[in-house]
């Protein structure tokens, strides 16, 4: 099948312990999406998403990559962080496991709901890992009820 | 029910300048990904944690204002923040129970 036409594209950095900007990614992307007049209910969901994502770069990635690509009828999302990546995905899915650090429960993270948090609000979902290399998550929110060229 | 009638009730200190927006409801948490995930918008968030992740979870699901409980202030730069989301921060002595109760009291179901 055709690769979809990307209409509009931008790319965000994110720094790792950068708690300060935590979340500016997500804030932009809102932003941007609702200029493009896309529903509320999708920027919601996937700005649920972004926020748990951009958060996870700051706090255990070394450094990342968030990219924004518009399509027709769909938003999807590449984040590509440079970091420790994660031994065992299932167990980081797993709701109420984390390994956030004293200080990150301090400031209210390490509820374990990071990933669940993503999947559960995108309707398609990736993740690839390798130790001591980084992590990618690719998600995507589908668009009203136009012919899916994002269907897996 | 409007923020400012709701800060009158609770004898809220203000924190940031006044956004009054009307208020759909309350949530209760110290935890953000519970915050981002689970308050709706045009809630009243409730809490004991005030940094600027709180504040920007907030703006992205559109948290009308925040009750930052146990006489903990936010700092400048929070203030700053949530004043460009246009988000009210009000703060109290009292603990998130009795502010909630008050919320109750003041007939916000």
């Amino acid at each position: 099948m055709k690769e979809p036409e990307i209409l509009y594209m931008e790319r965000f950095r994110i720094l790792h312990n950068d708690y300060e900007h935590g979340g500016d990614a997500a804030a932009s992307i809102k932003s941007i999406l609702k200029e493009l007049g896309i529903p509320q209910d999708e920027i919601r969901r996937l700005s649920i998403a972004n926020f748990e994502a951009e958060m996870n770069v700051i706090m255990y990635a070394e450094e990342g990559e968030m990219e924004l690509q518009v399509l027709a009828d769909a938003v999807r999302i590449v984040l590509t962080d440079r970091g420790q990546g994660i031994p065992d995905i299932e167990l980081a899915m797993t709701p109420g496991y984390s390994t956030a650090t004293p200080a990150m429960r301090e400031r209210g993270f390490g509820a374990g709901l990071g990933l669940p948090n993503i999947k559960k609000n995108v309707d398609r979902f990736e993740i690839e890992s390798a130790v001591g290399v980084g992590t990618t998550l690719r998600y995507a929110i589908f668009l009203n009820d136009r012919p899916r060229t994002e269907e897996a | 029910m409007k923020l400012q009638e709701i800060a009158e009730k609770l004898d809220l200190k203000r924190a940031t300048k006044a956004f009054d927006r009307e208020v759909s409801g309350v949530y209760i948490s110290d935890m953000v990904s519970d915050v981002i995930a689970n308050a709706k918008a045009g809630n009243l968030l409730v809490t004991v944690q005030i940094h600027n992740n709180v504040i920007a979870a907030a703006n992205l699901v559109d948290i009308c204002g925040i009750v930052v409980t146990q006489g903990k202030q936010p700092t400048e730069d929070v203030v700053k923040m949530a004043e460009k989301a246009e988000i009210t921060i009000y703060t109290t002595a009292l603990n998130r129970w009795q502010v909630a109760t008050k919320l109750y009291e003041a007939g916000i179901r």
